[in-house]
């Protein structure tokens, strides 16, 4: 058994860590930039919208119109769709670099629908309070929305995540790189099941592990339990 | 008199249009001095929310005018077009005129000290002495050690006087009371009424209340304005409004459990009786029987009895016999925590 597993790791232990590493990389990128840009966007639809602190028919339309066709392409296709302009933009199509842009621009309304329904979980009496002591539509923002929401906009977080990393998964297909990519061409192509297999598991416990770090820490900042 | 701290002319609010158009407000007068404690009572849906929402704008009224320690925040142009302060004199007006609500709405992620920081921060106090002052207020409502605690770890009225706490942080000349006492259980109100009356007196802040509770108005309140279906039925001192109501709305909220007054013969001698937290009330009317031989009808009666303690009010109607009458009435008097006044019938 003992000699299994070594033997397996000799052939397989750089590929798999490698792989686990360009997973990290890109699922953590894609994250933080489809957050910068969705944060903002949700934040407008919240404050945009016709009951909002600064209501904009026009812009609240235009907004929700892209975010909903950004929601509506399929992954796959957009990944496909766009590569000239990933090349234009990072010099490349494939690799993780190639596989940042197609995956910040799928994930960035995924992104701004999950802000913007933690934000308006937020009780529109604090916010009129805030309104009536005199605060400005910016100060609402940064002082009573995001860190009333911050709970929720954490939990929100694990989900975003969990969902990039499922992309990176598909965008594995097209030669990303990580563990979706391992997983199809050792495993599919060249017929190594258990390879396959053990890319599933490291997938399995990095979904794991993203759940409870966030989960652990939304509680820890909920000052609403205690 | 002086000039009025809250002045409100014509004052009309409607609701979306049409078929479907609700006159929340129609053609309100009301002249509130600095220094009072003011009610406005009404039914649900009198549009006593709507009325003191128009006071700093959180309602933009559909005509008329505002005037707030001498700032107009709404007014009628000389074409007759209805103009409003600018959003952002409007929230310097708002440090001036805050508000305390029936949900608290507190801040739920931030600290009692925080929450009261929070006006100081907007306009840019710098921490440390908002901190302090803060720290002062806290004092004041009487929650100095709940500084570091989350509103969650309180109770309803402990979030209240954060609540206060923070609509004094910026030293408003009026605080506005949007049935901020409704959530309470009795006694908690009684302390809440107690503390803003306190602070009227200590920081010469006019307080606007608005509530549907006659014991409310009665227990704080100067003067008060009868609200009926968005117009003011009527408005003057209470002690006057109480003993003798005019309009049907004002009989309505004075009269307990929906006494009609043209049940009862023209001349009845009547007395109305409002208990706030002494003794139950059976025994009153019983010892009055005993201990005076007087024997009184239950005229209305809107009371509830909370831990053996009597809220709420009851209408008597006295004895013909003008001597029995005076007896009952003194006796009524001499009980504690029990209000009465000698009130008169219209047919
Ligand atoms: N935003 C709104 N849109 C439409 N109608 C409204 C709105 N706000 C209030 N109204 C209507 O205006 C009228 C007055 O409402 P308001 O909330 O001022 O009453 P209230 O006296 O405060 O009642 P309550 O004691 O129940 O709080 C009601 O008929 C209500 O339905
Ligand atoms: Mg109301």
């Amino acid at each position: 058994m003992f000699e299994t597993i070594s033997a397996f790791w000799a052939d397989y232990g750089n590929v798999l860590i490698e792989g686990t590493w360009e997973t990290l990389i890109m699922v953590v990128l894609s994250t933080v930039l489809a957050y910068v840009i969705g944060v903002p966007l949700g934040v407008a639809l919240i404050v945009t919208q016709p009951q909002g602190i600064r209501p904009h028919k026009g812009l609240y339309g235009v907004l929700g119109w892209i975010v909903n066709i950004g929601r509506s392409l399929p992954f796959a296709i957009l990944l496909v769709a766009i590569m000239p302009y990933t090349r234009f933009l990072v010099g490349t199509a494939i690799g993780v670099r190639g596989a940042i842009p197609p995956l910040v621009i799928s994930a960035a309304p995924f992104v701004a629908r999950m802000v913007e329904t933690s934000l308006s979980e937020v009780d529109a009496g604090v916010v009129e309070a805030a309104q009536s002591m005199g605060a400005s539509p910016l100060q609402i923002v940064r002082k009573v929305y995001l860190p009333e929401a911050m709970p929720s906009l954490v939990l929100g977080g694990a989900i975003s995540v969990v969902t990039i990393l499922a992309y990176t998964a598909i965008a594995g297909m097209v030669g990303a790189g990580g563990l979706g990519s391992i997983a199809i061409q050792y495993g599919h192509n060249r017929g190594i099941t258990s390879l396959m297999w053990v890319t599933v598991v490291f997938l399995i416990i990095f979904v794991q592990i993203v759940q409870w770090v966030f989960n652990w820490w939304s509680k820890r900042i909920d000052k609403r339990l205690k | 008199m002086s000039e009025p701290i809250i002045q409100i002319q014509n004052l009309s609010k409607v609701f979306g249009s049409g078929e479907t158009a609700v006159h929340a407000l129609d053609q309100i007068d009301l002249e509130i001095q600095p220094g009072e404690i003011f009610g406005i009572i009404g039914l649900s849906g009198a549009g006593k929310s709507t009325l003191v929402r128009c006071m700093n704008l959180l309602e933009r009224p559909t005509s008329g005018t505002i005037v707030v320690n001498g700032q107009h925040l709404a007014w009628v142009e000389e074409d007759g077009r209805q103009s409003f302060i600018s959003e952002r004199e409007l929230r310097q007006v708002r440090r001036n005129i805050t508000m305390i609500f029936q949900g608290f709405n507190l801040l739920m992620q931030r600290t009692c000290l925080k929450n009261v920081c929070f006006p100081m921060e907007l306009c840019g106090v710098p921490a440390a002495e908002a901190r302090k002052r803060a720290e002062e207020l806290l004092d004041l409502v009487g929650l100095k050690e709940k500084a570091g605690a989350y509103p969650a770890q309180l109770s309803g009225g402990q979030k209240q006087r954060v609540a206060i706490a923070r609509a004094l942080a910026t030293n408003p000349k009026v605080l506005l009371c949007d049935e901020a006492t409704s959530a309470l259980d009795p006694t908690t109100t009684t302390s809440i009424l107690e503390l803003l009356k306190d602070l009227n007196h200590k920081l010469g802040v006019t307080v606007v209340v608005i509530t549907h509770q006659m014991s409310v108005i009665e227990e704080i309140c100067t003067r008060v304005a009868i609200l009926d279906g968005g117009v003011i039925a009527e408005q003057g001192a209470v002690e006057e409004i109480f003993s003798h109501p005019t309009t049907d709305a004002a009989r309505r909220l004075v009269y307990p459990g929906g006494v009609s007054v043209q049940q009862y013969p023209a001349g009845t001698h009547a007395v109305r009786v409002a208990f706030n937290g002494g003794t139950a009330y059976q025994p009153l009317i019983a010892s009055l029987a005993i201990d005076c031989g007087v024997k009184v009808n239950i005229l209305g009666a809107d009371t509830r009895n909370i831990d053996g303690k009597a809220f709420g009010t009851m209408l008597l109607g006295l004895p013909d016999d003008p001597n029995d009458a005076a007896r009952a009435l003194s006796y009524i008097r001499s009980q504690p925590n029990v209000t009465a006044e000698e009130v008169e019938y219209h047919v």
